[in-house]
């Protein structure tokens, strides 16, 4: 009999050393494509801990994405501000915005929760839209130079490049592995399983819940910073509610409350997206296709399937 | 445990598989590969089909190919977003190994773009893409520019508008982003220089839907009102410019995309006596035009636009240029610099040659939208021939001065 756990170990293992190894010998599109879905898995993996582990689904989770990214930009376009300058700041403010939506939305759950995601997450899309001296609105920023490490190694190749996001995607996943695990992280499964229930344990739950967003949106800052850096340009689009949607999708699609899930269904729509749409303009269709069958039959997400795959060989 | 590594090998071999063609047909002198990048969902989609259109048509007349080598064009949807655009050209570039690109509909695309294709020594042909600063202050290496700078069309239509229509006050509206700064700043410019004032300026998001809160910001005191819209955007202003009374009192100006052909025949009498500025018009009358026209509208089953003529004439500059390097792509330094010392004539817009910055020096056509035959068409009403980036300013004083942006020229108090 194979336990659900040694399935996902094996998975996890199995996963790492395709992603070390095999690299090296791709063709450098898709070194580019890896090294996207590697950035856009640890913003899903954010998510998920709202999502899957809170319970909270955010629709504005873009916005520290995005508040990072332009941090970034400006900073090393307008400034000229080294690596650790650039990174330090855009993680601190994209954490501090989270701290201050999280103000404003740790009360909320389900529709409103919803809403109120949506609504702050616009505004962060607006000021990038609209603060055009800061942010060169429409326009985006473009020429983001690649960080300077001071080591030998230069990350204007896509292979290093590629190693440097799987180094930062496996520390996010550790520490959000570890997080979760954790009483802290327990408490929040608690809540979303029961809140009620939790608060008449004595939780305050008002503070797991705030602890919880402030954690998600530090993490979707990473990624906001690795973005900058791969892309080389940033635009409101990076933050606006599409992002933030299609974020959203990966994590359904990938299995909520599954921390790894997520990461795969960065990887499929990712892949999908840039491998679809050289086939057919109808690509949308086709993406709007494969949620509603996920919806429909594999609510569980890729995660789930992957699992029940597994296991259906060795009869219980 | 078994299934996990079978599903790992079939995953590995997934990627190898997609990844093959790229490597396998690096070497050896397969086709010549044209990247194509365009807007074909979204809002602006209707500019983007007339564009693969222009571009399809030209490489049906050349049989697809060139030199003794096969053309091969691959198209991507770039939804009229720069981000997508700049993600489509990295797979044109890495993935199909394209030695050429062409298309791109938004300037502020022509900016994110310019550090990517200079990195990676990619020649891109800019036949829409009017980013002024690229053959200004920021010229960029790798691109060749067949198409327009967003200001040109702009400059000689400030003075027609101060002298020839005897215009004074006009309110400026336009998409909020760079295409609608350098086109509207270029028009204040010189409409301010002849005696105009611009009295207010206004600006709405990319693909704004609703203009009727705009529409009633606008100063009643204006004599005319400067529009720059394009793709769905300009068909509902206009419309809405009519229904919220404005048409009758101010006359319509505006930039040539917000009466192109490729949503004039979607619009209706609203759109009668519109005037705007471009260097092409669909009923430009000469025996060259006339035959594209024709072939176009034969071929896409309607009436030819800029953005059919951009890529047209951009394809035919491509194919001059093979022919001239006798179809060596692969050294793109010559073939670079074929494109950019190419000389072309008997294009469909009329005479035009690059200047020393690489932007066409080429006829800027005031139009007026008239019902001939049915049908709606920019008439051609003045020619300003052989129009210069730069108009009649000093080249070193207009390039001391700052790009257009929202903020510049400022409104005159």
């Amino acid at each position: 009999m194979i336990t659900e756990f040694r399935v996902k170990i094996s998975g996890i293992i199995a996963a790492f050393i395709l992603l070390v190894i095999l690299p090296p010998t791709l063709p450098s599109y898709w070194l580019t494509i890896l090294t996207q879905i590697l950035i856009f898995g640890i913003m899903a993996m954010s998510l998920d801990v709202l999502m899957g582990y809170m319970g909270r689904p955010s629709f504005g989770h873009a916005a520290f994405f995005g508040v990072s990214a332009y941090v970034i930009a400006i900073l090393s376009t307008r400034y000229q501000v080294g690596f650790l300058g650039c990174v330090a700041t855009g993680f601190l403010l994209a954490t501090a915005i989270a701290a201050l939506y999280g103000l404003l939305v740790a009360h909320a759950a389900g529709v409103y929760f919803l809403m109120i995601t949506l609504a702050l997450g616009m505004v962060i899309w607006g000021l990038a839209f609209r603060w055009v001296t800061m942010t060169g609105g429409d326009n985006g920023i473009a020429g983001i130079p690649r960080p300077d490490l001071g080591i030998p190694i230069s990350l204007e190749d896509p292979i290093f490049f590629y190693y440097f996001v799987l180094f930062v995607f496996v520390i996010v996943l550790f520490l959000l592995y570890i997080f979760i695990h954790s009483p802290f992280g327990q408490s929040l499964i608690g809540i979303r399983e029961s809140e009620s229930r939790m608060r008449i344990l004595g939780y305050n739950t008002w503070l797991h819940k705030y602890l919880g967003y402030v954690v998600a949106g530090a993490f979707s800052g990473i990624s906001g910073i690795l973005w900058a850096y791969y892309n080389g340009f940033v635009s409101p689009m990076d933050a606006e509610l599409t992002a933030s949607f299609e974020v959203f999708l990966m994590v359904i699609l990938g299995g909520p409350g599954t921390l790894i899930g997520p990461a795969l269904g960065a990887a499929i729509i990712i892949f999908l997206k840039n491998f679809i749409s050289a086939y057919t303009h109808r690509w949308l269709l086709i993406i709007g296709a494969i949620y509603i069958l996920t919806i429909l039959y594999a609510p569980g997400g890729v995660m789930e399937l992957g699992i029940r795959f597994a296991k259906g060989g060795d009869k219980e | 445990m078994k299934k996990v590594f079978l599903f790992c090998a079939i995953v590995v071999l997934a990627i190898g598989i997609a990844a093959m063609p790229a490597s396998s047909l690096a070497k050896g002198k397969g086709p010549i590969k044209i990247g194509f990048i365009g807007p074909l969902t979204g809002h602006a989609a209707q500019t983007g089909r007339d564009m693969l259109a222009g571009m399809q048509l030209f490489l049906i007349d050349q049989d697809w190919e060139v030199a003794g080598r096969k053309i091969k064009l691959i198209t991507e949807d770039t939804e009229a977003k720069p981000a997508v655009a700049l993600t489509k050209v990295r797979k044109l570039v890495e993935k199909d190994g394209v030695h050429v690109l062409i298309g791109g509909l938004m300037a502020s695309t022509g900016y994110a773009l310019m550090p990517y294709v200079d990195k990676k020594k990619v020649p891109a042909m800019y036949v829409i893409m009017a980013s002024d600063d690229l053959t200004q202050r920021k010229p960029g290496k790798y691109m060749v520019r067949t198409g327009w700078s967003s200001s040109q069309p702009s400059h000689p239509f400030g003075v027609y508008a101060a002298k020839e229509l005897g215009l004074r006050k006009v309110v400026t509206i336009g998409y909020d982003y760079a295409f609608g700064w350098e086109v509207v700043g270029g028009f204040q410019r010189t409409f301010e220089d002849a005696g105009g004032r611009i009295i207010q300026k206004l600006w709405t998001p990319v693909g704004t839907m609703d203009y009727g809160p705009y529409l009633g910001r606008i100063s009643k005191d204006a004599d005319a009102v400067f529009a720059l819209f394009f793709g769905s955007g300009a068909l509902q202003f206009v419309k809405q410019y009519k229904q919220y009374g404005l048409k009758d009192k101010m006359t319509l100006l505006g930039g040539g995309t917000t009466t192109d052909e490729s949503v004039l025949p979607s619009m209706g009498d609203e759109a009668i006596g519109t005037i705007t500025t471009l260097h092409y018009s669909g009923a430009l009358d000469t025996p060259e035009n006339k035959k594209f026209a024709k072939a176009f509208r034969a071929y896409a089953g309607k009436v030819a636009s800029y953005y059919g003529e951009g890529p047209y004439t951009g394809g035919k500059w491509i194919i001059e240029a093979i022919k001239a390097i006798d179809g060596n792509v692969e050294d793109r330094e010559k073939f670079l610099k074929a494109l950019k010392t190419l000389k072309l004539t008997g294009a469909p817009r009329g005479p035009y040659e690059l200047d020393k910055f690489g932007n066409p020096v080429q006829n800027i056509y005031i139009r007026k939208v008239e019902r001939v035959g049915g049908e709606l068409q920019n008439t051609v009403i003045k020619t300003y021939p052989k129009v210069s980036q730069f108009w009649t300013y000093d080249v070193d004083w207009y390039l001391k001065q700052p790009l257009y942006s929202r903020d510049y020229p400022p409104l005159k108090k």
